[in-house]
């Protein structure tokens, strides 16, 4: 097969068609799903450092208790912008960046369905990200009320909320279009013959996310539209003195929010669910459950989103439902995890860098859910609420969860993209280093949470200074090490050992079927699914 | 020529994968995006959703109203007593003074009720007020009707002019039997600049009035 696309691009470098074309055109009129995938993950690496440097003045200011380093307002701006950076900027735009560069050769399809769409939908996404910023440069200074931006403490904010909620409003709209683009190519450009039940479980993770996407985007856009009137058009949405209910924005922003949280996560199972079975050199376990279990969770996100509201004095029925339904969720999960673990169990498992990253996520991922299971529980959330614990438990799941879903992604598919292996020894030296700072850094987060320090607050009482400390400790080592991951990806790019097509051992799936790298155009013609070319 | 060469691009695609036409694309991208208009639509029906959730089932502490006629034709239970207790809080952004003129009353279920909250305008210009009501324990919220309330209006006071505002209220005899305390809070806000409000946007302030009655 990969001779076969070998040669085929050869054949076309005597056409017009083409390699990519030359200078700084290429990326910015690009419609190469390839490209546009670079540009993306490119884009979430600048932010996850400018989204890393905020949580640096953060912990900077937590290594003692009193006001050192940076005034309280600004404090909370960065609390505020690294959240917001770190979701919209980094997590998302990094799954968007794969499933552009994955989907497409997963489907043995040519390229996305809507390609100049897919040029649009990242285009949006620097302008979007320097108006956000920007604002931390206004008189009226970023926005400080948290990410959540709760009336009606984000009202009293100054002139510069205008510009966050536009921000908001084109981040809304590159998600919205880049969903749609996903789900037209998922539907409509799969190889001839490939049903539904054989996509490889990335491709079914992110069809069911772009769902997500489109259902609760525009509920988002609608929330902070809401906000931007009440603040400038004085509407009475959330203002009590006009008839308006500010819990109600809550119900609003959670009910995008929840379904959000899984967003952030599903590709991230589509991701470790591709990386073990690969190094267990096993087909995955209970493909088929899997791919009811991503459906279940998608479907119960939508119905648990007032969880995060247990202290605004709902009635005793509406608590309850909320605490199982959103117990409910681990039993999904549940099934993951344990199919993670099946398709390991007796397999021939080697170490490589993904892998030791894909079982770090599987691992740090299920301390993340069992603490969520902890806040679910009503009458302890009621203790737990707005503590360090909860920072704790968030950070868990995306931080050791999402983010190492993309350090192994990368790791996975680098080969693929650059045509070279990556330095083993320095990947797993990433790895551990990481994964010892990254429980340095939140694993106490649990202990002075439960001990009830609160989140979002740059001064603390003296009995928390011990664990803060630390805390801070893991997280300068965590941040910095992030360096080798970008000198270990430069080194990859410049060279390397050459990677074969097949790049490891007994992988399945089409995307491995053709050269490293990737030929700039690939699929042009369908290829023929066999029990060979897919994954389950 | 980047322009001509994606058209190009897309051409060569389509012509090899007869399966994805650019028509089929168009469907489903259409269909999707009605999805997306759908729901920033679905967004803003939350919030009647919402004020109607609450009237239903009194889930936020607003309280319920009832015609005078409806009020008389209620029969009073003798051998119940509940203590109704009232509070009140001054918005941040207002200057008044504002309390009620009873802290605590003992009342009947189903008997009619007359009590008043006094208010005072400390500043020297002419200030129109809007009181939001709610009641404690909110499975209360719903047995708690009112026939008369200054809140179903917006007050205006002249600088430095006081009054007392009148409310007429009647405990529902249907109240649950492990109620035997009602708090009744009012805060008292400054209202929005009546005309500019009414001008942006008639139907809304109308009706999250008439809801938050």
């Amino acid at each position: 097969m990969s001779q076969v696309d070998t040669s085929h691009d050869a054949h076309h470098g005597d056409h017009d068609h083409h390699g990519p074309a030359p200078g700084l055109m290429r990326w910015i009129t690009t419609t190469n799903h390839k490209d546009i995938g670079t540009l993306y993950l490119w884009f979430s690496l600048i932010m996850f450092f400018i989204g890393g440097g905020m949580a640096l003045i953060i912990r900077a200011e937590l290594w003692a208790p009193g006001i050192q380093i940076v005034d309280p307002m600004f404090f909370n701006s960065m609390t505020t912008m690294h959240a917001l950076v770190m979701i919209f900027g980094v997590v998302m735009p990094a799954f968007v960046g794969l499933a552009n560069w994955m989907i497409p050769m997963m489907l043995g399809a040519p390229d996305m369905a809507l390609p100049r769409l897919n040029n649009w939908s990242f285009w949006i996404m620097p302008f979007a990200f320097t108006i956000l910023l920007s604002t931390l440069f206004m008189d009226s200074g970023g926005p400080a009320g948290g990410w959540t931006m709760y009336p009606p403490l984000v009202l009293q904010m100054g002139d510069s909320f205008a510009f966050v909620v536009f921000a908001i409003h084109f981040m809304g709209i590159s998600s919205v279009m880049g969903s749609i683009n996903i789900v037209a190519t998922i539907f409509n450009m799969r190889a001839p013959g490939m049903t539904l039940m054989q996509m490889p479980m990335f491709v079914w993770t992110w069809l069911i996310t772009a769902f997500l996407l489109i259902a609760t985007i525009p509920v988002f856009a609608g929330a902070v539209t809401m906000l931007l009137t009440d603040r400038f058009f004085e509407t009475s949405f959330f203002s009590a003195a006009g008839g308006g209910d500010p819990v109600m924005y809550q119900h609003i922003f959670w009910f995008f929010g929840h379904p959000e949280v899984y967003i952030l996560i599903l590709p991230a199972f589509g991701i470790i669910s591709h990386i073990i079975p690969t190094f267990s050199r096993k087909p995955l376990f209970g493909y088929d459950s899997m791919v009811y279990a991503t459906a279940s969770i998608a479907f119960l996100s939508f119905i648990v989103w007032a969880h995060h509201m247990f202290t605004t004095g709902m009635p005793l029925a509406a608590e309850l439902f909320f605490m199982f339904s959103t117990m409910m969720i681990s039993v999904p999960t549940g099934v993951k995890v344990f199919n993670w673990v099946s398709t390991m169990w007796r397999g021939s498992m080697t170490f490589e860098t993904p892998m030791l990253f894909a079982i770090g996520f599987v691992v740090m991922f299920t301390i993340g859910g069992l603490s969520g299971l902890m806040l679910a529980i009503t009458p302890a959330d009621i203790q737990y609420h707005d503590t360090y614990f909860v920072v704790a438990h968030f950070h868990y799941v995306l931080v050791p969860g999402a983010i190492y879903s993309l350090m192994a992604a990368c790791y996975f598919w680098i080969p693929k993209w650059t045509g070279n292996m990556y330095d083993e020894k320095l990947g797993k030296m990433h790895f551990w280093i990481s994964t010892i700072f990254v429980n340095v850094l939140f694993f106490p987060m649990h202990f002075v949470g439960l001990a009830g320090m609160p989140r979002r607050i740059p001064d603390y009482s003296l009995q928390f200074a011990d664990w803060n400390m630390i805390a801070t400790i893991g997280a300068f080592g965590f941040g910095f090490s992030q360096l080798m991951f970008v000198y270990i990806i430069f080194k990859c790019i410049k060279g390397g050992e050459k990677a074969t097509g097949e790049v490891w051992e007994g992988a399945r799936g089409l995307e491995w079927t053709v050269a490293s790298p990737a030929p700039y155009h690939t699929f042009e013609e369908s290829p023929t699914i066999t029990p060979n070319t897919v994954t389950r | 020529m980047t322009d001509s060469s994606a058209g190009h691009e897309q051409q060569a695609s389509a012509a090899q994968h007869p399966r994805a036409t650019s028509k089929a694309h168009a469907m489903v991208a259409g269909k999707m995006l009605a999805l997306a208009v759908g729901m920033f639509g679905f967004g803003y029906a939350m919030v009647p959703m919402y004020d109607i959730i609450c009237e239903i089932t009194g889930l936020n502490g607003k309280t319920g109203r009832v015609s005078i006629a409806e009020a008389e034709a209620a029969q009073a239970v003798a051998d119940r007593e509940v203590i109704v207790e009232f509070t009140s809080t001054i918005n941040a952004s207002g200057s008044w003074t504002f309390r009620p003129t009873t802290r605590e009353m003992r009342v009947k279920p189903g008997q009619t009720y007359q009590t008043a909250y006094y208010a005072e305008n400390l500043t020297d210009r002419t200030t129109v007020g809007q009181a939001t009501p709610s009641v404690t324990p909110s499975a209360a919220a719903k047995y708690f009707n009112k026939t008369e309330c200054f809140c179903f209006t917006q007050q205006l006071f002249e600088p430095r002019a006081s009054k007392d505002m009148p409310l007429i209220f009647i405990i529902d005899p249907d109240l649950p039997l492990n109620v035997d305390r009602v708090t009744l809070s009012y805060t008292f806000f400054n209202s929005p600049d009546a005309n500019s409000t009414a001008s942006l946007s008639p139907t809304l302030t109308g009706f999250t009035q008439e809801i938050s009655q």
